[in-house]
């Protein structure tokens, strides 16, 4: 029986991306957790190519990778903190969490093999993914479409709102503060005795 | 070796997916003073729903599942953006990302 390539390469990438996910949660430098967090989504957008998703999987790498990520790296790198502290009790932690993890996977493994065994294989995609994508984002869920541009207004507002400072030494003038100046601002009438000069 | 020679199943997928989504939330358990790696964590926990999204749309042959994941994406950019921003005021304005000193809207 042939070996096939492309199933050959889902388990290389998801071995990768398991293993990846693995050094974000327990690296102790968050750097370096930043960047196994970009592989483990490089390794997906992989894997949604095995699933045709093309353009899915370029805008995972644009988006998220090429923007959402050098975030992250910014901040991490911006912020000095100590993290040592931050890691005190994690070995203590680590036994309850194993467990935890084991159980979650093993409850939904099982009941996604006894569910999703029947599921045929997968259909010949549209032969343009990007077209068919493009089409149905217009015209079926244009409404949702222009949703999603009023929440990302909504984060550029809110990230400027929250953190933006004025350098306090640059003069700018207000109109509205030197419309509203009164007389009794900028004048005051003192009332001084003459002088008489010295005889 | 016989699954080499057939194209990879559904459940591979959603295993996988299941898989992400364990391991996120082993990872929110394990880190839950730092701030930086929850965020991380996430954004593997979106990863691992979009996985499932984009396994299911490929073999229903609906791509509603597709655009669905765009607007995933989307939000969760925002998210991101905002959750930093946040974070970048936290540090300014206390001095430390540790979430047990974050006490200050308490009574």
């Amino acid at each position: 029986m042939p070996l096939r390539f492309d199933s050959f390469v889902f388990f290389v990438f998801a071995a990768i991306m398991v293993f990846a996910a693995l050094r974000v949660i327990t690296a102790r430098n968050p750097v370096h957790a930043a960047l196994w967090l970009v592989l483990s989504f490089f390794t997906a957008a992989a894997i949604w190519l095995l699933l045709r998703a093309e353009f899915l999987a370029i805008a995972l790498v644009l988006v998220y990778v090429g923007a959402v990520m050098v975030l992250f790296l910014f901040v991490v790198m911006m912020l000095d903190v100590n993290f040592d502290a931050l890691r005190q009790h994690f070995a203590s932690y680590l036994p309850v969490g194993a467990t935890v993890g084991v159980l979650i996977v093993a409850q939904m493994v099982l009941l996604l093999y006894n569910t999703t065994r029947g599921a045929g294989e997968a259909p010949a995609a549209a032969a343009d993914n990007t077209r068919a994508l493009g089409r149905l984002l217009y015209v079926d869920y244009v409404y949702p479409f222009e949703i999603a541009a009023v929440i990302l207004l909504v984060a550029i507002v809110a990230a400027i709102a929250l953190t933006f400072r004025r350098r306090r030494s640059t003069k700018y003038q207000e109109p509205a503060e030197q419309v509203k100046v009164r007389k009794a601002d900028r004048v005051r009438l003192v009332d001084l005795p003459l002088e008489k000069p010295e005889r | 070796m016989s699954i080499l020679a057939v194209p990879i199943p559904l459940h591979y997928y959603l295993v996988l997916g299941a898989l992400l989504f364990a391991i996120s939330v082993v990872g929110i358990f394990l880190n839950r003073k730092n701030v930086i790696i929850l965020l991380m964590a996430i954004e593997l926990m979106l990863l691992a729903v979009n996985m499932n999204f984009v396994a299911f749309s490929s073999f229903l042959g609906d791509m509603a599942g597709q655009v669905f994941v765009f607007f995933i994406l989307t939000v969760a950019a925002a998210e991101s953006a905002i959750g930093l921003a946040i974070l970048v005021l936290l540090f300014r304005n206390v001095g430390t990302i540790d979430v047990e000193d974050l006490g200050k809207l308490r009574g």
